[in-house]
């Protein structure tokens, strides 16, 4: 199976694109987008393209586009390999929350926090390990209801993202959590090599997914599922541990996600950490080129994609304009992409010419 | 089989059960706490939930059509502001404004609706769109909530019908007329039924000549009124305008629809079943903030795992006593 996955496969376009010759990749519209807003920015908004080096960090625009957009990177590429799957994760958001509250609570040991009674100490090793091992916790039972019991995925989701963020609240006792630990917070706020310490991170994450996917049978597997559920099955591919796995991936990103996010303000608000970022996420994907019906992804779109996301926010913000505007910007991006992104309005398109 | 043994529709028994698990709970409820079983609480049940159960029923609509609507909660919060600037700054008459937002909220429902319908996007997104817009519109209008002193609107608020020791708001009466309305169109007209047939099963629909792409864009058109008249119910009774009112209204709404026995699915479930989802709501809400002890997170925590159990419970009669699939 390894050898198939290795060869060149068609995943970048569908059957159906290839037969009438076409042979667009679907990161090209992400990647059109944030040229256009780049673009856009060279031209208008001065010294976006500032680089500057300070004690021998990376300072700029771009340099904090990439660091902004490091939970909502994260968070897409799980994502993607959920909705290549045909699934969706609504709970991600809450994952974050509860990941990040656990990390800061082991780090704190506050009085009023469950967690406190536990006495783990306060090891860096430790409290990275018991943060993320949450964030799989809740990706086994998403995996488990989505893939054991075979129940909706925006169903399954759903109930950790309602559920989730009363955990997160009750094991922090519905406080903001703060710390002070310098070998966590060098996770959120730390540079190495010049650059902010997330965005590594997400490099090492995009590489450590890409690898898996695209260097074992599992991205085969991933998009067979997501292709033909009945169908892999009956080829010989464990559907459910294949949707189990997609799951626990997702909510693993959500957790780093949520350890960046807690380490960078070295607090954790239960409220409103990773709160609508689900929504970012499954956006991001969509406008990366992975289809919401599943069956084929692309991890690079979904990166473009985030970045496109935040380099808007980010641009938003640096031409003085109300931030709630971002929201008005998201809203026709989406409408925009679909529609793009729509054989039926394709169609109609075609006729008319 | 079961249909033969107990006379009772495989559609009917989830909302059956959640019948039986809102009576247990309120029995539970009213056991554990003095003065839980009052008239008075019981009014409250549906007062408080007023505008949660008025989205929650276009959510019906929708879910039993086989989609999905993410923009309710949005749309509550752009209504409110909206409704609250036209009266107070714009020195519009209350009938007027709530004509405006309601209208508003139709146009915007069935644009979404003809977007999903016309150019076969996933509802999923196109609503998630709807939801950033107006929640964007909302803080474009004004950032801060904007308290509403007109006469009429404070006599309006004040309004109620009294039973004994309770009373009913005007909040709850608009509640049960919407829900009454509702269970008419939902059971009672053609387009009830074109829904349930859609949701059912959209390439029979299809066949059998129903007009399904006009039922799936009127969905989601009498979704947007319903959210809109929500956001119109959400300020009366709090005589303000919020645009932040309704963050996460989108996802009670569906939790209500879920736990009131409706398949996300589509095709199967009632408007009284989703009456009940809000009614567990209420009692949960009313039960923690009756035991003192515990926080308001619970309530998530509890609905969470409501939700678990219905899903499950669903599951389980599909497949083994209803033979579903």
């Amino acid at each position: 199976m390894v050898e198939v996955a290795n060869e060149p496969r068609p995943t970048d376009a569908s059957a159906a694109d290839s037969l009438k010759g076409r042979t667009i990749p679907p990161e090209i519209w992400p990647l059109t987008a944030l040229a256009l807003v780049l673009i856009f920015n060279a031209l208008f908004t001065p010294g976006f393209f500032r680089i500057e080096v300070r004690d021998g960090h990376f300072f700029g625009s771009l340099i904090d586009v990439l660091n902004r957009g490091t939970p909502v990177i994260l968070l897409a590429l799980g994502m993607t390999l959920v909705i290549a799957t045909g699934g969706v994760d609504l709970s991600v958001g809450a994952v974050m929350a509860i990941s990040g509250t656990v990390a800061a609570a082991v780090i704190a040991h506050p009085p009023y926090s469950v967690l406190s009674r536990l006495n783990l100490g306060s090891g860096l090793a430790t409290v990275i390990a018991v943060g993320l091992a949450v964030a799989l916790l809740a990706g086994i039972w998403n995996g488990a209801l989505v893939g054991l019991l075979d129940i909706q995925p925006i169903v399954a989701t759903l109930i950790l993202m309602v559920a989730g963020r009363g955990i997160a609240q009750l094991l922090s006792d519905g406080q903001i959590i703060t710390f002070d630990h310098a070998g966590f917070a060098f996770l959120g706020s730390g540079f190495l090599f010049g650059v902010p310490f997330p965005v590594t991170v997400v490099l090492l994450m995009f590489g450590l997914t890409t690898l898996l996917t695209r260097g074992t049978a599992l991205g085969l597997f991933l998009e067979a599922v997501g292709n033909n559920p009945r169908a892999s099955l009956c080829a010989g591919v464990n559907t459910r541990w294949v949707k189990l796995l997609a799951y626990v991936f997702c909510s693993g990103c959500a957790g780093v996600a949520g350890l960046i996010v807690t380490a960078d303000i070295q607090a954790a608000d239960a409220n409103n950490a990773g709160l609508y970022l689900e929504l970012d996420a499954i956006l991001a994907v969509v406008i990366g080129g992975t289809a919401l019906t599943g069956g084929r992804f692309s991890l690079p779109g979904s990166v473009i994609a985030a970045i496109l996301i935040q380099s808007l926010t980010t641009t938003i913000l640096m031409r003085g304009v109300s931030p709630t505007f971002t929201l008005v910007v998201k809203a026709a991006v989406i409408v925009a992409v679909c529609l793009l992104q729509s054989t039926k309005f394709r169609r109609i398109l075609r006729w008319r010419r | 089989m079961a249909q033969i043994k107990t006379g009772i529709s495989r559609q009917q028994w989830p909302a059956l059960i959640t019948a039986a698990v809102c009576l247990l709970l309120y029995v539970t409820g009213c056991s554990l706490y003095p003065g839980f079983f009052s008239l008075r609480v019981f009014t409250n049940f549906l007062s408080d939930n007023a505008f949660l159960g008025i989205a929650a029923i276009g959510m019906t609509f929708v879910i039993l059509s086989g989609g999905i609507d993410l923009s309710v909660g949005a749309v509550v919060g752009c209504g409110s502001i909206l409704m609250a600037v036209l009266i107070e700054r714009s020195h519009l008459h209350p009938f007027a404004a709530i004509f405006v937002v309601l209208a508003l909220g139709t146009v915007l429902g069935l644009f979404m609706g003809v977007l999903i319908q016309v150019f076969e996007l996933p509802p999923f997104l196109v609503t998630l769109a709807g939801l950033f817009f107006c929640r964007g519109a909302g803080l474009l209008i004004s950032a801060e909530s904007v308290s509403i002193t007109h006469p009429f609107l404070q006599k309006a608020a004040r309004f109620a019908v009294h039973l004994g020791s309770a009373s009913l708001p005007l909040s709850a009466l608009l509640f049960m007329l919407t829900l009454l309305l509702a269970i008419f169109l939902s059971l009672f007209t053609r387009f009830g039924r074109n829904v349930y047939a859609v949701g059912g099963s959209e390439p029979s629909s299809v066949l059998m000549g129903l007009p399904v792409s006009t039922t799936k864009v009127s969905v989601y058109a009498l979704s947007g009124f319903c959210s809109a008249f929500a956001a119109v119910v959400y300020t009366l009774y709090t005589s303000s305008g919020n645009a932040t009112a309704g963050v996460g209204l989108e996802l009670d709404a569906i939790a209500a629809v879920v736990i009131g026995g409706t398949l996300l699915s589509g095709g199967v479930g009632y408007i009284l079943g989703t009456l009940i989802g809000v009614l567990i709501f209420g009692i949960i809400q009313t039960g923690i903030s009756f035991q003192g002890t515990l926080s308001s997170w619970w309530t998530k925590i509890a609905i969470g795992l409501l939700l678990l159990i219905f899903i499950v419970l669903q599951k389980v009669l599909n497949k083994h006593l209803l033979g579903r699939r």
